[in-house]
């Protein structure tokens, strides 16, 4: 009789509750299992744990914005990535080691573009994952200033494919003690596959030159990458004569900038700069400028490689026809020798055209990848010197090295113009 | 604080903008300089600022309705008006208008455009008021709040998942996050050009329609408040919720119909803007709903008038403050003079005179 009547003081609620306690903590339980296998997960900071972990097994993991309008370019990496992956098999040193792939998006949907938060949460994650040698990204500068530093201290490598910002490698072309700061282990563990903002804002400003611009008006989003790029654009274009009538920042939150443009016509400049990305407005700035009466025959618009996307086409309908865009590189369709292969492969294995960016995603697992066969074990710091190492590496964007800084040492950029809702290719780019 | 000293603190207050002016851009003698060399920027500025202050001021009404009746700021109301963009944008796209179609093939899938958005948002509006908001009517007054905020978010995310629809609606783009192309439909004839007036100042049919239908909306809605039975029982509620309940008014009803009318307008404002700004995207509401809500704080909250004045007041000057001072400046400068307004006057401009809420 006892048993019984114990069950009995339970009510069918409670009862309930009991069950899916039951439930969820077994859920829990498995959800755990994971991480209870691994090794004890050490605190960020102590890369000397690594080889506890197995050994035989790698992780590179990738951190960029997939939520928000830079997905267009952002998951063109990612195949990019997966791309080098599945060419190896998921696996290095003839499959002694296995490569894990992790995608992390640094986005938010609430900020609709990369949110400081979430980057520095991914790294501190990838730091504490003792599997982790390798991060690649970020997408944006700003986020990277705040990643590396992670990274570092952990001898963590990150590969960006598309961060630009000269302050982040080249000492005294950023601010104050930049880029020092972001090292604070002394050891440098960044590098990245695309040229920096000096070259490709001079760029440009060269361009500009060769068309025939006499006047420009300078704007930008206010950003890390944006007023990098244009206050380089902007010291180019004085010294090759074009006349600067006026350089400002704009509330990319606006949601409208007819005053602005208002303001540019009566100044009558025939070239409106703008440093900035497309998430920063750039579609509405293009529609506002057409809007007021400012023709593309009259005025052009020119950009970087943030504007260089399809978004911005979508965003800014047939006034984009005209749009002007430097890029860091030469798009997909451009490349040559292995990279038309690899060109054509992608477009087979993805059935789209690579955005500019996919190379470079390419370009950047492949060192990773490289980097870890020479190593053949899971040890951050090792794998972390290979790569920084990287000379006369021959891949898809051609033959180049990385320099001292961790900067390519290819300087080959692009020229491309918007005709019939397309990036055009238009000409081969010298930074000087 | 005593009358004096309050003086003191705005002449402090005043010293300091004089010292930090050259840096924002407030040197006096050069904007004078620029305003006599060139007046017809500055009435070619002022139109601008008024046009896009008639749009805020359509999204203000929303907040101000919405406040005057149960006293909640629905932070919710800018990303109902970016709802209502999409689906402006979707019943123009899914009915085939292409960019720049002439008004004859256009106007009735406008006319759609406008139904289908009123509509919508009126729906979705009420729907909300029902399941997030009146559960919590004599909550404490910070729990809708936050639940306005949550519902905003909701909308943002529902904004990012509509815009990736593309398998059903082409006009979306490659990309859910990206701003979208609305077409340019408006008629651009340059008015003054057409009576023969020859000069630099642009006033176009598209400027003069968002202008038309601003004062349409607004003076219409201030009479339907001020002169009708259901107005009368929307003041009534305003004034005191338990007194109209005895007086025999549905209490309930009357503030779902706010809710109602709040929804339309927002629906009505998502398609003028896209037809005047010709782009949508799922974060234009938070922008929007901030300067709205600004606008109605201005213009005293809970006032219809109000709203307007605050609305054409913050459009003006920031477009000003685009030309003469720098636009990095003009979110700073327009705040300011927000809270300059609201030392002085904290009931809004118009908040004081007008004793009724709606």
């Amino acid at each position: 009789m006892n048993s019984p009547s114990s069950l009995k003081g339970l009510s069918p609620r409670s009862a309930f509750f009991v069950a899916l306690a039951t439930v969820s903590a077994g859920v829990l339980a498995a959800a755990c299992q994971p991480n209870t296998t691994q090794a004890p997960t050490t605190t960020g900071g102590s890369p000397a744990s690594s080889p506890a972990a197995a050994g035989n097994t790698v992780k590179i993991v990738s951190s960029l914005p997939m939520t928000g309008s830079s997905l267009g370019q952002t998951q063109t990496i990612v195949n990019g990535i997966k791309q080098v992956l599945e060419e190896s098999n998921y696996g290095a040193c003839t499959g002694k080691l296995k490569i894990e792939y992790e995608m992390m998006d640094d986005a938010t949907a609430a900020a609709g573009k990369w949110d400081p938060a979430q980057v520095t949460s991914n790294a501190n994650r990838a730091v504490s994952d003792p599997n982790v040698v390798a991060v690649i990204g970020t997408f944006n500068s700003g986020a990277a200033k705040l990643a590396i530093p992670i990274l570092n201290t952990a001898n963590v490598v990150m590969v960006s494919p598309a961060n630009t910002y000269p302050g982040l490698t080249k000492p005294g072309k950023g601010e104050g003690k930049e880029p020092d700061v972001y090292y604070p282990n002394g050891i440098r563990n960044y590098a990245r596959v695309v040229p920096a903002d000096d070259l490709q804002g001079a760029a440009g400003a060269n361009w500009a030159k060769t068309l025939g611009i006499k006047r420009v008006y300078i704007l930008d989003d206010q950003e890390l990458y944006g007023k990098g790029i244009a206050d380089i654009f902007k010291s180019t274009a004085k010294n090759l004569g074009i006349e600067v009538l006026g350089h400002e920042g704009i509330d990319s939150k606006a949601s409208d900038y007819k005053a602005l443009m208002t303001k540019i016509k009566a100044l009558n400049p025939d070239l409106i700069y703008f440093g900035g990305i497309t998430q920063n407005n750039a579609g509405q700035l293009v529609k506002d400028m057409r809007n007021v009466g400012m023709t593309n025959d009259r005025v052009k618009f020119m950009g970087p490689d943030g504007i260089f996307e399809q978004a911005l086409i979508d965003a800014a309908g047939k006034d984009a026809e005209g749009v002007m865009a430097t890029f860091g590189g030469v798009p997909g369709s451009q490349l040559t020798g292995t990279g038309k292969t690899w060109y054509e492969n992608y477009k087979k294995k993805y059935n789209a055209e690579p955005e500019a960016y996919a190379a470079y995603g390419y370009e950047a697992a492949q060192v990773v990848v490289q980097a870890i066969n020479k190593v053949c074990k899971n040890d951050r710091a090792a794998i972390r010197d290979a790569v920084m190492a990287t000379k006369d590496f021959e891949g898809v964007l051609g033959k180049w090295s990385f320099d001292a800084n961790g900067d390519t040492t290819l300087s080959t950029m692009s020229g491309n113009v918007v005709k019939s809702s397309k990036y055009e290719f238009s000409q081969l780019l010298k930074a000087q | 604080m005593k009358r004096w000293q309050s003086s003191l603190l705005y002449l402090g207050v005043a010293y300091l903008i004089l010292l930090i002016g050259p840096l924002a851009g407030l040197d006096i003698p050069r904007i004078i300089g620029d305003i006599a060399r060139s007046p017809d920027v500055l009435v070619q500025q002022i139109l601008v600022g008024l046009v896009n202050g008639a749009i805020i001021a359509i999204i203000a009404l929303g907040y101000t309705l919405v406040y005057g009746i149960i006293e909640l700021i629905n932070f919710a109301h800018g990303d109902l008006y970016m709802l209502g963009a999409f689906a402006s944008l979707t019943v123009v796209g899914a009915l085939g208008v292409q960019d720049g179609a002439p008004l004859q093939s256009s106007l009735l899938p406008m006319l759609a455009a406008l139904v289908v958005a009123s509509v919508f948002c009126a729906g979705v509006n009420m729907l909300t008021e029902r399941y997030a908001y009146r559960p919590l009517r004599n909550a404490p007054r910070l729990a809708p709040l936050i639940s306005a905020i949550g519902v905003s978010f909701i909308f943002i995310n529902t904004g990012l998942f509509w815009g990736g629809l593309r398998a059903f609606f082409p006009i979306m783009g490659a990309n859910a996050a990206a701003p979208k192309s609305f077409p340019d439909l408006l008629p651009r004839i340059d008015l003054l050009k057409q009576f023969g007036i020859q000069s630099n100042i642009a006033f176009t049919t598209k400027d003069l329609i968002v202008l038309v239908v601003a004062v349409v909306l607004m003076v219409s809605l201030h009479l339907f408040v001020q002169y009708t039975r259901l107005g009368k029982a929307m003041r009534a509620t305003a004034q005191n919720r338990d007194a109209a309940r005895m007086m025999g008014i549905n209490v309930d009803l009357i503030i779902a119909l706010t809710f109602l009318l709040g929804g339309a307008l927002a629906g009505a404002a998502g398609l003028l803007v896209g037809l005047y700004n010709n782009t949508v995207v799922f974060t234009m509401g938070f922008t929007a709903g901030l300067r709205a809500f600004t606008a109605a704080v201005l213009g005293g909250i809970g006032n219809i008038i109000g709203a307007m004045l605050g609305g054409v007041l913050i459009g003006v000057l920031s477009a000003l403050s685009d030309q003469y001072l720098s636009s990095r400046w003009t979110n700073a400068w327009v705040f300011a003079v927000l809270v300059i307004i609201l030392a002085f006057r904290p009931g809004g401009l118009l908040g004081e005179k007008l004793q009724e809420k709606v």
